[in-house]
């Protein structure tokens, strides 16, 4: 990858999108997970069981998706890309990215890549962006900051890493313009605003923006727009780098939590407050 | 075994509140060796255990702030790895300790676990503890690399005492290209609330949008309990407290031994964030809200009455 095309701001756009740049590409990566609200079990190999057969977008995705797509549209003619691994039933996600406005879609679909940890997962992701690429050099990378899945935020980092450009995370503000991308991030400790030269990748938080919902024609258009599903042959990843084989950590032991026990729910008739402190003074929790 | 413990601290040279505390771990797994980053000065004192400090200079002329982005505290990292012969770092969980461990697991082959909340060492090999699908079932995973980055909660462990710092090692490392690319444009560090650290509090209230913006109730009873003041993500969208305090799945994770909730309805993604606390007391006056479903003491109520009623009598008793 390598790439920011060159100059020219386009005509009659207000000021606060102006573009310099003529054209980008955008992949977006989304990941199909099982829904939140349902309950979630782990398997006997302390995978989490994909089967329930309620998984849905991973939710910060469409923020990912979203900002894609605003990004795209300032910048006037952008192709945006979604990008998925996983399961047969993954390619919902991507279809959601392509309802939501995306050109075209890539599945990464093979047995071997199961059980792939997020580095692996990254690893995988990181091929595809480079096949894509072949086509023409990829810009942008845009991901969600989190899976509600796994929830280790490992990805974008890893996946930038990957690919040998800047990752700027956790972004609840992003602007692209003069071929870089502006990032304003709210951490732990601080408030930061970074800017990187184009190529990079940005992961956003779900307050970055709130996500369009597909009208009834997008969807049907979104029936016509392809989607390659590749192979880890296709990809050029030897199977044993990745999924469970290639995993460098390996889950021991998965249990439920045992439900608590002797609960109270009590109905405030006047002295629920004071009830409440003799509860944390017994319990020694006061 | 050597056990680097990567020593988080403020731009002043602070060491954050998780610093002893991952010291304190590091010390039951091997050899602790703490590795400090950046031109801050070092402390005096450091936490005690440690058998050596390596600290980091990051040459670079080009972005004097520059030197805690990811991709140069990962280089710093991995330099006293390679330095030191390292087979276990340990970093605090934090969503910018996530980017450095993503880079030490994508370019130095380590292996990752994120947001444990213990960690020791099994026949030669690092297996570490932590809960998953938002604190509903515990797991223990074992790192299969020969470099295990282990990414600890706050709280996982008794913090060590401070003492004299110990010897000191000097490292240099010229950031990479892409350490290089990122321009830190603008960097407020944001003061403290005089209230512990939300994620590694021992006692947490949290308000939520039934709050109406009044914390004030919450205020007293955390001066009460010692506690930290966390929130929904409502209550930080609508302003009414710092981002930071957001509890919950995009936010920050508390386990702490008593969570309190006020006008909080217990949503999926709030839920993420908390279910793990040891107690969980919640005060809402909708009977069907969500949260008095993983509620250990729930009461249907108005928090403006029960809260203050709440402060009061642990006043009365406690004299
Ligand atoms: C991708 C995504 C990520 C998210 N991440 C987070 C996250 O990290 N953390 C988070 O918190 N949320 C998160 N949310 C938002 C979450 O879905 C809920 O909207 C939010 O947690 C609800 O906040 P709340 O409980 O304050 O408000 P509500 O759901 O509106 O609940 C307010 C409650 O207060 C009660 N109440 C009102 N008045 C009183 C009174 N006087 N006394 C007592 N009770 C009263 C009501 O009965 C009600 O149950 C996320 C959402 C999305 C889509």
């Amino acid at each position: 990858m390598s790439i920011v095309r060159g100059g020219g701001t386009k005509v009659g756009q207000p000021a606060r999108c102006r573009v310099t740049f003529p054209a980008v590409r955008i992949v977006v990566a989304v990941k199909h997970v099982p829904d939140i609200q349902a309950d979630r079990t782990l398997g006997q190999d302390g995978r989490l069981a994909r089967d329930g057969g309620d998984g849905t977008l991973n939710e910060v995705d469409e923020n990912a998706v979203e900002a894609a797509l605003v990004v795209a549209e300032s910048a006037g003619g952008a192709e945006v890309i979604a990008l998925t691994m996983g399961p047969d039933d993954a390619v919902d996600a991507a279809r959601r990215a392509l309802q939501m406005g995306a050109d075209s879609a890539v599945h990464v679909l093979d047995e071997a890549a199961a059980g792939s940890d997020a580095l692996g997962t990254a690893h995988v992701l990181a091929a595809a962006v480079r096949k894509i690429a072949e086509d023409g050099p990829v810009d942008l990378v845009v991901t969600g900051m989190a899976a509600t899945d796994g929830l280790t935020s490992l990805v974008p980092a890893a996946l930038a890493a990957e690919l040998g450009i800047v990752a700027l995370t956790l972004a609840v503000d992003v602007t692209v313009a003069d071929g870089a991308v502006v990032v304003r991030r709210e951490l732990d400790h601080a408030d930061e605003t970074l800017r990187a030269a184009l190529p990079a990748l940005v992961s956003v938080s779900d307050r970055a923006n709130e996500a369009r919902y597909p009208n009834f024609a997008a969807i049907m258009a979104a029936r016509k727009k392809p989607v390659a599903v590749w192979s880890l042959a296709d990809l050029g990843v030897p199977p044993d780098e990745v999924g469970s084989a290639g995993a460098r950590t390996r889950i021991l032991a998965a249990e439920p939590r045992p439900a608590r026990k002797d609960r109270v729910l009590v109905t405030d008739t006047g002295d629920a407050g004071a009830q409440l402190a003799a509860y944390l003074v017994e319990h020694k929790l006061a | 075994m050597t056990v680097l413990v990567l020593l988080d601290h403020t731009d002043a040279g602070e060491p954050r509140a998780t610093a002893p505390e991952l010291v304190a771990l590091a010390c039951s797994l091997g050899e602790a060796e703490g590795v400090w980053v950046g031109a801050a000065p070092l402390p005096a004192q450091l936490p005690s255990g440690l058998a050596r400090v390596h600290r980091v200079a990051v040459a670079n002329d080009w972005a004097p702030e520059g030197e805690h982005v990811a991709p140069v505290v990962s280089e710093a990292v991995a330099a006293v790895v390679d330095a030191t012969g390292a087979s276990v770092v340990l970093l605090a969980s934090t969503f910018e300790n996530k980017d450095v461990a993503a880079r030490l697991g994508a370019l130095h082959g380590a292996g990752v676990v994120t947001d444990a909340d213990s960690v020791a060492v099994e026949h030669g090999t690092v297996v570490a503890g932590k809960t998953v699908l938002a604190g509903t079932w515990t797991t223990r995973v074992e790192v299969v690399a020969p470099l295990a980055v282990v990414l600890v909660k706050a709280g996982a462990a008794d913090a060590a005492e401070p003492a004299a710092a110990p010897e000191v090692v000097e490292h240099a490392v010229a950031p990479s290209y892409v350490g290089g690319l990122v321009e830190v444009v603008e960097r407020t560090e944001r003061a403290g609330t005089g209230r512990p650290d939300l994620a590694s509090a021992q006692t947490v209230i949290v308000g939520g949008r039934g709050t109406e913006g009044d914390f004030g109730p919450l205020e007293e009873l955390a001066d009460e309990l010692g506690a930290a003041i966390g929130a929904t993500r409502v209550a930080t969208d609508e302003g009414w407290i710092a981002r930071e305090a957001q509890v919950g799945q995009t936010g920050v994770t508390v386990s702490p031994r008593l969570y309190i909730g006020a006008g909080v309805s217990g949503a999926v993604h709030h839920r993420g964030g908390m279910q793990a606390a040891g107690t969980i007391v919640a005060v809402n006056n909708d009977p069907d809200a969500p949260i008095f479903e993983i509620a250990d003491y729930g009461i249907v109520g108005d928090l403006f009455e029960v809260l203050p009623q709440a402060t009061a009598e642990l006043r009365r008793l406690r004299g």
